[in-house]
């Protein structure tokens, strides 16, 4: 019996051995990214296919629905596991995912090869930098995002429309240049009799939808989540802010088409393609079904314009779009691998057939370049945005703020209960609770 | 068959070859060998068997049910996260204090009792209604039975995405069907505060009104006929029948029924979420909704979470224990 245990033993210590040659000698073929269930996943699978091309290494990019794509993640990140090499994740997750050791530091592989200096800094600030101004960075900016509008030009630029529009309110009717000039025109074409209504714009409470629709007139009226030194009392309640939000509010009420209280970029594109609004609020990703005449009948009448400006003149949007961060549970074989494809990925001439695929470029160069602008209908309008985006919390508390944010807006915006300030006053005075809890504020 | 039956059917000398396989196993091995095979003639007796057998599922029920629940009631005393790479860290009665503390979560429990409460009575109503229309036999009675069982055999998450278009302002039938044929003027149920939750009540009912009408149909046909019959000599009225004889005999089922859908109410979560997201603000915020955004989006308060669910484990418990109870005076009367 001794015996039997003893042959069993030297088996397993033998097993190990080999295992740790075989693991030390890890050769990687094949790498694989997480991202969520939209064209931009596709494109990247053909910017992979190009990378097994050159190198051998296969690139397999699954592609999770947007709904459960946090979930999945955060699924892999509470094993601890090695399911996928690289995650294109949203910006908001870069806090907790850096302070609980979910993503590699990219900070030297981005710096040392000077691959931080082609891409644009908001970008970089936004997509790849926690603690924001630290100067550490745990993902490469992949496909940057923001919100923006597509708009009818047959009705824009209809003789009758035009006289009627300018009659009516004074000015001539044109791509508004302040959000007071989008709700005069959101209510002009609104026809409730004509099935005809003049804005689409983000109402879903799930997740961060409301907030991120929000945030597009809050910032523009030059309010914020909070201060320099993370205050919140006195800065989300604030005038600015209670204006903001009144505003969202009447765009909702006036110029919604019925049934969209939970919507969100799929609802807001449902409704533009079915010819019910003049105009539609939505991140610049979901724009190339758009300009689709296959989903769309009015692709041909199509423009698109980026975020007005407020009443001082400050021009805002929501940042939408994911960096890519390596998972920091696989191995440092695999972890190099990734690097050397991200290293790949952001050279000029890659970024450049990312964007011609219709992938949003980060890449400062292939941004400004005239075929950019001119690849695609909305890209004009996506470069000038990357210019002025901003976003919510990234701090690893950041859930429990969103949860409030969205109930509260929501309670208010759509339910049509209570007061802006009232909704304020009640996020303002529950975030402080929690970031003092939290340590965030002292 | 009892195993010793069964083991009369095997081939002769089959427990004889396989001893003998394994006593000269036993033999190779070593000088314990004899033993061994004593001890394996003893493990084959057959209640090693029968534990053998089971085994494999009181495994499964300690890795999936029982672990779990006591894992999770540790944590509930913990604060944890479970994206974090920290430990979970003892605070005691801290997470049961802020739920029981915390008014948004006695809301939704206050938005969670009235939607149980709404939709279980509509629904024992009415599927006591259809159960007794469908009692009697007619002609396709099987098919229409077949037809109305159809709902609750669907995803829930599907029904609430197709309500939210049967919803719909514009293009929904619903409004139209209740009488509202312009859609600038018709109510958007589902984004009004006081419509949202009749809105899901609505969507329940639709879905599980069968489910009560099955249970109930099957005590119905249960009852004996000269019960009936008896009443009838006595000139006994259909009201008084129904009264003394129907209802207290299917009342047992339909206990039942109304103790399975209250507790299913209470956990109501993708019905909810596909209708209303627990929108407009928290209208339909139901305690399930409200517990999953706590456990994840983004939250993963898993030490909170997880004294939530106990929460509500205990009120489930609680209420069940009262339909129990009143279900058993029910059966001791009989």
């Amino acid at each position: 019996m001794r015996t039997l245990w003893k042959v069993l033993l030297l088996t397993a210590i033998l097993a190990l051995g080999v295992g740790s040659v075989v693991t030390a000698q890890e050769t990687v073929d094949e790498l694989t990214i997480i991202w969520a269930e939209w064209a931009p996943s596709d494109y990247l699978q053909q910017i992979g296919n190009l990378y097994e091309e050159e190198t051998g290494i296969a690139v397999n990019v699954i592609q999770e629905p947007w709904g459960t794509y946090f979930d999945r993640v955060s699924a892999e990140w509470a094993a601890q596991g090695d399911a996928f090499d690289m995650v294109v994740g949203d910006s908001q997750w870069l806090g907790q995912a850096a302070t609980q050791g979910h993503y590699v530091d990219l900070t030297d592989f981005l710096t040392s090869e000077g691959i931080d200096e082609t891409v644009t800094p908001a970008t970089l600030t936004y997509y790849g930098e926690y603690p924001t101004g630290s100067g550490r960075y745990w993902s490469y900016p992949t496909e940057g995002d923001a919100d923006g509008w597509a708009y009818r030009t047959d009705l824009f630029e209809d003789p009758e429309e035009m006289a009627a529009f300018e009659a009516e309110y004074g000015y001539p009717l044109a791509v508004p240049e302040t959000w007071m000039q989008l709700m005069d025109i959101a209510k002009f074409f609104t026809r409730p009799d004509e099935g005809l209504y003049g804005s689409a714009i983000y109402t879903q409470i799930d997740y961060d939808a409301l907030t991120m629709g929000v945030e597009n007139v809050l910032f523009s009226w030059g309010a914020d989540w909070k201060d320099e030194n993370n205050n919140v009392q006195g800065v989300v309640n604030s005038p600015e802010a209670v204006s903001a939000l009144e505003f969202y509010r009447e765009l909702y009420a006036c110029c919604q088409p019925p049934g969209m209280s939970n919507a969100f970029f799929q609802e807001v594109n449902d409704a533009y393609v079915a010819g019910q609004v003049a105009m539609a609020m939505n991140y610049f990703a979901f724009f190339p079904a758009l300009a689709n005449p296959q989903s769309n009948p009015y692709a041909e009448v199509t423009g698109y314009f980026a975020n007005p400006a407020g009443p001082d003149g400050d021009r805002f949007a929501a940042l939408g779009g994911q960096g890519t961060s390596i998972n920091a549970y696989i191995s440092p074989e695999r972890q190099q691998a990734a690097m050397d494809f991200i290293r790949w990925f952001a050279q000029e001439e890659i970024q450049q057939q990312w964007a011609q695929l219709g992938g949003y470029t980060t890449n400062s160069n292939v941004l400004n370049s005239p075929e950019f602008l001119e690849v695609a209908p909305y890209n004009a309008a996506f470069a000038e945005t990357m210019t002025f985006v901003k976003d919510f919390w990234n701090i690893p508390i950041f859930g429990s703020l969103l949860s409030i944010a969205q109930t509260e807006m929501h309670e208010y915006i759509v339910g049509g209960e209570g007061t802006a300030q009232e909704a304020l006053d009640t996020i303002a005075e529950e975030w402080d609770e929690i970031l003092r809890d939290e340590g965030v504020i002292e | 068959m009892h195993f010793r039956e069964a083991a009369l059917v095997l081939p002769p000398g089959f427990y004889r070859e396989r001893l003998e396989g394994m006593a000269s196993t036993n033999l190779e091995v070593g000088a314990g060998g004899r033993a061994g095979a004593t001890r394996g003639r003893r493990q084959l007796s057959d209640r090693s068997l029968q534990r053998l057998f089971i085994l494999p599922t009181l495994i499964l029920l300690i890795v999936w049910n029982v672990f779990p629940l006591f894992y999770s009631l540790y944590l509930s005393f913990t604060e944890y996260s479970v994206i974090s790479r920290e430990a979970p860290v003892w605070v005691g009665f801290e997470n049961y204090a802020w739920v029981l503390n915390n008014d948004g979560l006695w809301e939704s429990f206050a938005t969670t009792g009235t939607f149980a409460l709404l939709s279980v009575a509509i629904q024992t109503v009415l599927g006591f209604g259809l159960a007794m229309l469908l009692r009697e036999k007619f002609k396709g009675s099987g098919l229409v039975t077949t037809l109305l069982l159809i709902p609750m055999m669907l995803s829930p998450v599907v029904v609430g995405l197709f309500w939210t278009v049967i919803f719909n302002p514009s293009f929904g039938i619903f409004n139209y069907l209740i009488g509202f044929t312009n859609p600038a003027v018709a109510p958007d149920w589902l984004a009004l505060p006081n419509t949202a939750l009749w809105a899901v009540v609505i969507v329940d009912v639709w879905m599980w009104t069968p489910f009560v009408m099955l249970l109930v149909l099957s005590g119905l046909s249960a009852i004996p006929e000269y019960l009936y019959e008896a009443a009838a000599i006595d000139r006994a009225s259909a009201w008084f029948q129904f009264r003394r004889i129907t209802l207290p005999q299917v009342a047992p089922l339909l206990l039942i029924a109304v103790l399975f859908r209250t507790i299913e109410a209470f956990k109501a979560f993708d019905l909810v979420m596909g209708l209303t997201g627990g929108g407009p603000g928290d209208a339909t915020e139901v305690v399930a909704v409200n517990l999953y955004r706590l456990a994840f989006l983004g939250q993963f308060r898993t030490g909170r979470a997880s004294a939530l669910a106990y929460v509500v484990l205990v009120i489930i418990i609680a209420v069940s224990n009262l339909y129990i109870r009143y279900l058993n005076k029910i059966r001791d009367a009989d």
